[in-house]
């Protein structure tokens, strides 16, 4: 039987009422990955920052190689071996790899001597990163391979990954894997949250699955299946085929002729993109991240200011409207109902500090003739989308920042349809949700559709964007690389046109559609 | 072992009311027994009567407690000024300035326009000229800020001194007698130009005019549309860029709005309390009106008793100073110890301190040899 390097004691801990763990006793071994499953808010994030000395337990005990352990400070889960990646980097911009990996260590400061143990570590485990690239060149899987090599130059026999593959293309997570592996072979353990079945397949050894924050059993990977995992997490069975209904009279709607974005550096975002969404449709949005995705939705939204081209709303009836150059309030004022779900949840489309109630307040509140606000129909609205959407929050005034993750998007989502948009612009829409709350959104988005809204669908995950939508738009450094059927297409076909322009045919097939 | 293994901080739950205002008044408490040990170390006084005199201060007789409030109600309608323009996170270090902008523009008024216009309209033109005056200089760093982002805790900090020499310059042209260098109380025989006094009193207009605008600051920041504008622009600009506001229009609105305020209280520090002007009218009280308005967390209602606080530990320092031969510096000492504690105990409100059990502590010492 394999050793436990760490063993996890009925561990309890409680956010004032909210009680994120609760006896959670579980183990992870050496040489083996460990999937940790559960739906947003399950209490995995919290569990692995307890074992990384971000949080302390409540109770419970923490036992590292069979020894009784107090983590109290991410410096002490070091000094044990543990070491954690975070979502979202923790790196100097303007520092080398070599320079943030060795960041904060103490003793004297030796480049040479770090490089070449970088090097060691790289050529060990398969890494492929330059020491002295600095951060603000790198890509995002850069980035994130220059956090795994922190870790592990500091000793960390226990790794802990959460959602590692959310920022990475099929390619690179590919590519992360098969490190993995190879760090497995060396004897670590490793943890890896994540929300994607397939990648927990391919990877893991085991599966340990939280439930509202208890520990609900764990099982062999290759003794259970997608299906089984998913009822786990969620306590119910759930069916995992995304459905996709045949467009109905589908009309252009949005028509981008020759648009191009440029930042206020001048580096080209978007270069002379044309396409048409119809109404009726879903057009997914396919590319590696910084592709030009972000400035694509807020030009149509109104708020990034354009180079040249054209964004053209056609109505029902036919008559056209200029999109670009208004802001999001003058395109309001031109009858535009336009909907806008961006990938910056609490950062741009909620006020994180702000309940529920005032957050749907965002979109009315200047209705009415009179100088105060009408508080009653945004509560109702508030109240509507929490029945309909099974939003969990303690009340309707609880600031949407204390919510998780799945039921903040569903708090933006349910406001940004309830305005009967024709336009609707979502951006990441499932981030970082569950599987349970991602099938909500696609639901709600295909309901979007049947009504005759014309959906601009940006998405990371290729087997998501395959089957929800009806086109696929793929961009590539801020230029289109060609709009596929989602139909008839494949997951291959698209993560190469993701890295490279296609050739004339693709460009031309974009012409035509 | 290292000490700071043995604890840890932990962010807590918000804690029901009644809670806070009890770590509130254990704060204050330990504050004032601080207070006494120094006292009695440094002076040999005995601490009781000193916290007596303290008191007396304040609230010591009928006028004094009309001062107290009337100083109250000016430091007050100061922090209400600033209180919309901190919730747009826009910091408003200004007040002192702002203020004096206002007084100036109605000791100009009374001086140029009393007795030759019915009084009716000469304090009519005193109170547009000063909210004028108090806004035109708030107006001045938000169009700054909001055109080309320029940091505004600089600007407003600069127009202080602007505002001060502007004074110092009208006390030297409006002296009387010449070569006094003050403007000594302005028409002391008509009057002309005075604020009315309310039943009598000449302490109540400012009262009635502070009590006036902490409600309808309360109404504005919480049940207007433009309040609400000016929340979502503080928490988050992007979010109000992504609605449609204009985030510029409401920064510039914003001032204006604070520095208008500030004029009222410039306007009523020299057309109802003081008649005269000087480079430190104000004492102040732009600064100390930022400490109550943060103090109280931005809400008006509990600006009533921030600004309460604040004057009633000023006053009272300046009893026991006068009352026992102390200067003005003990005083501050003991003002200090109060408010440090004050203040912070709020960490406490927001963190609680989770000390480990001594088993694990135990454990863990094994563990190290």
């Amino acid at each position: 039987m394999a050793e436990a390097v760490i063993k996890l004691v009925n561990i309890t801990k409680k956010f004032g009422p909210v009680i994120a763990n609760s006896n959670v006793s579980m183990e992870v071994n050496k040489g083996e990955i460990l999937a940790l499953l559960g739906e947003n808010g399950s209490g995995k994030t919290t569990l692995m920052n307890m074992l990384s000395g971000i949080y302390f337990p409540d109770a419970g005990e923490i036992y590292v190689n069979g020894k009784k352990a107090v983590i109290s400070s991410p410096k002490m889960a070091f000094e044990l071996g543990i070491g954690m990646v975070h979502q979202h980097f923790k790196l100097v911009d303007v520092l080398t790899a070599t320079e943030n990996i060795i960041l904060g260590l103490e003793g004297r400061l030796n480049k040479k001597e770090a490089k070449a143990k970088i090097k060691e570590i790289c050529d060990k485990y398969g890494f492929d990163i330059d020491p002295d690239q600095k951060i603000y060149d790198m890509s995002v899987s850069q980035k994130q391979t220059v956090e795994i090599v922190k870790v592990l130059y500091r000793g960390a026999n226990i790794l802990i990954l959460d959602e590692p593959t959310a920022v990475l293309t099929p390619q690179e997570s590919e590519k992360l894997f098969t490190v993995m592996r190879n760090m497995k072979e060396d004897g670590k353990a490793l943890i890896i949250i994540t929300h994607k079945m397939h990648e927990v397949e391919s990877i893991s050894d085991r599966v340990a699955v939280l439930r509202k924050g208890e520990y609900i059993g764990q099982m062999m990977t290759k003794d259970t299946n997608a299906a089984e995992m998913t009822n786990m997490m969620v306590g119910r069975t759930v069916s995992l085929n995304i459905r996709r209904p045949d467009p109905v009279d589908p009309k252009p709607r949005i028509q981008v002729e020759g648009l191009t974005v440029k930042t206020i550096d001048g580096i080209t975002k978007l270069d002379n993109v044309s396409f048409t969404a119809n109404s009726g449709e879903i057009l997914g949005i396919a590319g590696i991240s910084g592709c030009g995705q972000k400035e694509l939705l807020e030009a149509i939204a109104g708020l990034q200011p354009a180079e040249k081209g054209s964004v053209v709303y056609v109505n029902d009836e036919g008559s056209k409207e200029e999109l670009l150059g208004n802001d999001p309030r003058r395109i309001e004022e031109l009858g535009v109902a336009l909907s806008f779900v961006p990938e910056d949840r609490l950062g741009m489309g909620l006020v994180a500090n702000m309940d529920l109630a005032d957050n749907m307040m965002l979109r009315s509140f200047r209705n009415g003739k009179s100088i105060f606000t009408d508080r009653k129909s945004p509560r109702n609205l508030a109240e509507n989308v929490v029945d309909e959407l099974e939003v969990v929050t303690p009340a309707i005034e609880t600031p949407v920042r204390r919510l998780s993750g799945g039921n903040v998007q569903k708090v933006l989502v349910g406001r940004e349809i309830a305005s009967a948009p024709t336009v609707l612009l979502t951006a990441y829409a499932v981030r970082g949700l569950d599987i349970n709350s991602s099938y909500t959104i696609y639901d709600l988005i295909n309901k979007q559709k049947e009504k005759g809204v014309a959906v601009i669908f940006v998405g990371e995950d290729l087997d998501v964007l395959l089957g929800l939508s009806d086109k696929i738009l793929v961009l590539c450094g801020g230029k289109v690389s060609g709009i596929v059927d989602a139909r008839t297409t494949d997951k291959n076909t698209v993560g190469m046109m993701m890295t490279k322009i296609m050739e004339e045919g693709g460009t031309k097939e974009n012409e035509s559609i | 072992m290292n000490p700071f293994k043995s604890f840890h901080i932990v962010k807590r739950d918000v804690l029901p009311w009644y809670k806070a205002w009890g770590v509130r008044a254990i704060a204050i408490i330990i504050a004032l027994i601080i207070c006494g040990i120094v006292t009695t170390i440094t002076t040999g006084l005995n601490p009781i009567s000193v916290y007596g005199a303290f008191f007396q201060g304040a609230f010591g007789s009928a006028r004094k407690i009309w001062i107290t409030l009337q100083n109250m109600s000016i430091l007050l309608i100061i922090a209400l000024a600033l209180t919309p323009a901190f919730k747009m996170r826009f910091w408003n270090i200004g007040g002192e300035g702002q203020v004096l902008a206002g007084a100036l523009a109605t000791a100009a008024c009374m001086i140029c326009l009393g007795g030759k216009l019915p009084n009716v309209v000469v304090i009519l033109i005193m109170t547009v000229a000063s909210v004028a005056a108090g806004a035109a200089w708030a107006f001045i760093p938000a169009f700054f800020k909001a055109k080309f982002n320029t940091n505004e805790t600089l600007s407003t900090l600069m127009m202080n001194y602007i505002a001060t020499q502007l004074v110092a310059f009208f006390t030297v042209v409006w002296e009387v007698p010449k070569g006094s260098f003050t403007v000594g109380i302005i028409n002391q025989s008509t009057n002309a130009g005075w604020l009315p006094q309310i039943f009598g009193s000449k302490y109540l207009l400012s009262i009635i005019v502070a009590l006036a605008i902490t409600a309808a600051m309360f109404v504005y920041l919480k049940y207007s549309k433009q309040g609400y504008e000016i929340s979502v622009v503080g928490e988050s600009e992007r979010t109000a860029k992504y609605v449609g506001m204009k985030t510029e229009k409401v920064i510039i609105r914003t001032m204006l709005l604070s520095g208008a305020v500030c004029g009222v209280a410039g306007l009523l520090l020299v057309g109802s309390i003081n008649h005269t002007i000087t480079t430190t009218i104000n004492n102040g009280q732009g600064f100390t009106a930022v400490m109550v308005s943060w103090l109280a967390k931005f809400n008006p209602i509990t600006m009533i008793f921030t600004s309460l606080l604040i004057i009633f530990l000023e006053r009272g320092a300046g009893e026991i100073s006068m009352n026992f031969g102390l200067n003005q510096s003990f005083a501050d000492i003991l003002t200090g110890i109060i408010l440090f504690f004050i203040i912070g105990c709020e960490f406490f409100i927001t963190y609680k301190v989770a000390v480990h059990k001594k088993k694990e502590k135990i454990a863990n010492g094994k563990e190290e040899k």
